[in-house]
């Protein structure tokens, strides 16, 4: 710790509390009280209710959450791959090439999502690429949008990987292939997990993009929430919002648990 | 499987820095070559050239008869263990030592015999179940070394195997590498090392390097005793190096005649002459020096002196003395004129 007398450490910890509390706790904390509530004229909200629960766990919502599910799965698997792979195929590149390629997978970072999202509804409207209408248009935008991330965090993992593990794998008889798939992949396997987290999370919190191209079967839980509250329906709104978090954290544990199993050292 | 290396003319360069300069250097089969020099001399690069992980600008690599020099490194039939071990961390002991013979798809049921067979070898067999993490830096160097020796090949590399290992641990593994190398007598062995202990205990020939280039190679006797540049003199042993000019069967150090073999230096010639310390003995005798005595260290079995000879300092080993000379005294010590040998002047830059 960097302080150390007992009156500075919880003059810290309460600066922490009122900075965190206001920025992040408080606001989540509110909708989860507004997802249980009838009604929210004053101070404090009437109910309690588990009504809006009912409603966000069936039906339109339940079909949301599937969709929101199955979305981001695929484009962080999809994403996970071609990230990993233009992050192998990288490394093995002279430097100016390497930052070619970085810099060519970071920019749909760069570029507001909402325009990643326009830029795809346009390519993608016509035969013979037409995709527009349906759910894969949805699954592509997605997977544009986190392939950067996972390209980032698995480049990341591929600079700080000693090559001496790969020569001694070489050495040893073991053709380039081998190599990448018994020795080096499963060495990134913490990494790939946590892109892969990472890129899930992103993806079921996707909106912008998501609004420009969802089909009407194909409709994610942000946009669920986002019709919701616009209709008015806050408090419906804020028990879907509640599910997507939970369910969002339950695959994000999940995934760090795997995580925690694969890290050897 | 029997087959040495060798070096042609063998030149490394990363952009404009040769880091190593024309090698032409033969490892006999069933060969112990050490590649002994200070860091960044090429001893390294010259290994990883045999590896295959480096590629010569010019030169060839063999690897007994077959030109490996444009051959990846999984084509080359080599074993190699270096100084981090490198042991794979998500693979067992008993993985790590086949994952050779996986890799080369060698038949499954031979596998678990080689293994054992390997594990066997280095002490390991106890081990096989454990995680590379689970065991400590000599066991760890024995597995590299057992997952090395697994794929039988005809060449193992070590680079800087012990340099890791604490003293103790070290001159174990000496010994057992001494042992596997009797057991394994067609293996050819190139070691690279920067210990001059390592390189004269376990070499049959050991290359002296410096400076991107092969300065002396021969039996650790030859170098020991007749060392042919300044630089082998001092890297190999410790030496005194006294400035002297030969005369005819004797040179003059000092304002002394000292009676030396001066058969390879012509007379009138500026030359360096060489003289172990332990084979210097204080008190008079043949050659004899006057000088002071400038320090003085206790090392247990021995003393070592420093004496100051007309401005130059000599290093004698000497056994455990009762009285020690106070410093500054004056004393005589002399050396035997078989026990010098004098190096011609230049050839230090050969």
């Amino acid at each position: 710790m960097l302080v150390h007398s007992r009156k500075g450490k919880w003059t810290v910890w309460a600066l922490f509390f009122v900075l965190f509390l206001p920025l992040f706790a408080l606001p989540l904390l509110v909708i989860v009280t507004a997802s249980f509530s009838t009604n929210w004229s004053g101070a404090f909200p009437s109910g309690p209710t588990a009504e809006h629960y009912s409603a966000a766990v069936r039906g339109e919502s339940l079909q949301a959450l599937t969709t929101s599910l199955i979305t981001a799965v695929t484009a962080s698997l999809l994403a996970l791959t071609v990230g990993s792979w233009a992050a192998l195929a990288a490394a093995s590149l002279k430097k100016r090439g390497r930052r070619a390629l970085d810099a060519l997978f970071m920019l749909p970072v760069a570029v507001p999502s909402v325009v990643v999202g326009l830029a795809i509804l346009v390519a993608f409207s016509k035969p013979p690429m037409l995709l527009n209408g349906t759910r894969w248009i949805v699954i592509l935008a997605h997977t544009v949008l986190v392939t950067a991330f996972a390209h980032q965090s698995v480049a990341a993992a591929i600079v700080r990987l000693d090559p001496m593990y790969e020569q001694a794998a070489a050495s040893l008889g073991a053709r380039p292939s081998y190599v990448l798939f018994r020795v080096r992949l499963p060495l990134l396997l913490p990494s790939l997990n946590a892109a892969a987290g990472l890129c899930f999370a992103l993806s079921m919190g996707e909106l912008s993009a998501t609004m420009m191209l969802y089909p009407p079967d194909w409709m994610p839980l942000p946009v669920q929430i986002f019709t919701a509250t616009d209709r008015g329906s806050l408090f419906t709104g804020s028990a879907v919002a509640v599910v997507l978090m939970g369910t969002t954290l339950l695959v994000l544990l999940a995934v760090s648990r795997i995580r925690t199993k694969a890290s050897y050292r | 499987m029997t087959s040495g290396i060798r070096f042609e003319n063998v030149s490394v360069a990363y952009g404009r820095s040769v880091v190593l300069d024309s090698l032409d250097l033969t490892v006999e089969p069933g060969e112990v070559m050490a590649l002994l020099g200070p860091s960044g001399s090429g001893k390294t690069t010259a290994l990883r050239a045999v590896a295959g992980f480096v590629q010569p600008v010019s030169g060839r690599v063999f690897i007994g008869d077959r030109d490996v020099t444009g051959l990846p490194p999984h084509r080359r039939g080599i074993g190699m263990v270096v100084q981090q071990y490198a042991l794979f961390p998500h693979m067992r002991v008993e993985e790590n030592v086949a994952f050779g013979l996986r890799a080369q798809k060698a038949p499954k049921r031979g596998i678990a015999a080689r293994v054992a067979e390997a594990l066997e070898m280095t002490g390991m067999a106890a081990y096989a179940r454990r995680y590379p993490r689970e065991l400590s830096g000599g066991q760890q160097q024995r597995v590299a070394i057992a997952r090395a020796l697994a794929i039988r090949p005809g060449v193992l590399l070590l680079d800087e195997p012990l340099s890791a290992l604490d003293a103790q641990l070290r001159s174990g593994m000496l010994a057992e590498l001494a042992r596997l190398h009797r057991e394994l007598p067609d293996v050819s062995i190139l070691y690279v090392t920067h210990d001059q202990v390592e390189a004269l205990t376990l070499a049959d020939r050991i290359a002296v390097m410096d400076r991107a280039r092969l300065r002396d190679c021969g039996t650790p006797q030859e170098l020991y005793r007749r060392p042919r540049t300044e630089f082998t003199a001092s890297f190999v042993g410790n030496a005194n190096l006294l400035p002297v000019t030969v005369g005819s069967g004797s040179v003059s150090f000092a304002g002394a005649d000292l009676k030396v073999p001066t058969a390879e230096v012509p007379p009138g010639a500026s030359a360096t002459l060489c003289v172990r310390p332990h084979l210097i003995g204080l008190g008079d005798g043949p050659n004899a020096l006057r000088g002071t005595i400038a320090e003085i260290q206790w090392r247990g079995s021995t003393h070592r002196l420093y004496v100051d000879v007309d401005g130059h300092r000599l290093k004698a080993d000497v056994r455990e003395l009762r009285e020690t000379p106070a410093l500054g005294a004056e004393v005589t010590v002399h050396f035997a004129p078989e026990d010098a040998v004098l190096l011609a002047a230049g050839v230090s830059d050969a």
